[in-house]
């Protein structure tokens, strides 16, 4: 094992992960995800997140549709989707989506139509995001275990 | 592992040495594999159900035409369901267990994404053992267990 190379990984991986906390992409809960995985399932964040990932495409999609038509739009659909979607994203740490379901929960509530869509446009380019900079991370982590090493620990406080 | 069925009431935990058998209700598949998984690696044996619905068949409060003698086997220590759930809620589902002779002994413990004061309240007066904030951590199940530990002596 070359330790150099695992340690400049191990660097790598350090700052990154702490990067995508300053800048808000994930909060605390995605630290309390982590303490679940072990080496007995060391792919559980991934496929934690993977199921995210596909939630977020789904629902984004059925409420996309719900609020195709101005004259018709089923705010009951769209609220049940954002709630779903707020849930989901709070629970796996996604900050940046969690927050902007809080905006667009309060668009559903006043019926805003036009706020509504710019929240779904919104929470698309967040979970589009995120799903790009986690698999940076998961790659990451891969090279590290590939080159012998192991994933580090960071505390984000 | 499981102690002998011994009396109707003896529903509660019996030893910590013993595994717990939570049977786990939400309606989100994230928050059911995360509070699955939290609950194994604190050594429960883990159900799960999508809703309150499925969790009243699988303790044996089903439909009567459906409901066959296997479903006592499965003795569930702890309930953990969510508040928010389409169809019946958490809530309704605290009420149907607490109503039934045969489970009203099982702690029930409620989680939601909302700290309303209400509800919080209206759950422990309806027999709530806990309400806890989601999302669940692993450090949450650990209090929870002393939580049951303490209530019981």
């Amino acid at each position: 094992m070359n330790t150099i190379v695992v340690a400049q990984l191990q660097r790598q991986f350090q700052d990154y992960i702490v990067s995508l906390y300053q800048q808000g992409f994930l909060d605390n809960q995605f630290s309390e995800l982590r303490k679940l995985q072990d080496e007995g399932t060391p792919d559980f964040v991934a496929e934690v997140v993977s199921l995210f990932f596909d939630d977020c495409s789904k629902l984004i999609n059925t409420m996309s549709i719900s609020l195709e038509r101005p004259d018709n739009v089923d705010f009951k659909q769209v609220d049940s989707g954002v709630h779903q979607l707020k849930g989901s994203s709070s629970s796996v740490g996604a900050r940046r989506v969690k927050n902007v379901c809080i905006s667009f929960k309060e668009c559903c509530d006043v019926q805003n139509r036009e706020g509504c869509l710019r929240c779904l446009q919104q929470v698309d380019y967040e979970y589009k995001m995120l799903k790009t900079k986690l698999q940076d991370l998961f790659n990451l982590e891969k090279q590290i275990l590939q080159a012998g090493g192991t994933i580090p620990q960071v505390d984000i406080n | 592992m499981n102690k002998g069925c011994g009396s109707g009431s003896d529903s509660c935990l019996s030893s910590m040495e013993e595994e717990l058998h939570v049977l786990a209700v939400d309606d989100n598949l994230i928050d059911r594999k995360l509070v699955e998984r939290i609950l194994k690696i604190s050594s429960c044996k883990v159900t799960t159900a999508e809703n309150g619905l499925r969790a009243l068949e699988y303790l044996g409060l089903g439909d009567p035409q459906q409901t066959d003698s296997l479903t006592n086997v499965m003795k569930v220590n702890l309930i953990i369901t969510d508040y928010c759930m389409p169809g019946m809620t958490g809530f309704e589902l605290l009420k149907k267990v607490k109503e039934s002779s045969n489970l009203k002994e099982v702690p029930v413990v409620i989680l939601s994404s909302e700290n309303i004061p209400t509800r919080i309240n209206k759950c422990l007066a309806s027999g709530a053992q806990m309400f806890m904030q989601k999302p669940l951590k692993l450090s949450d199940v650990e209090k929870l267990k002393c939580h049951l530990l303490n209530c019981r002596s």
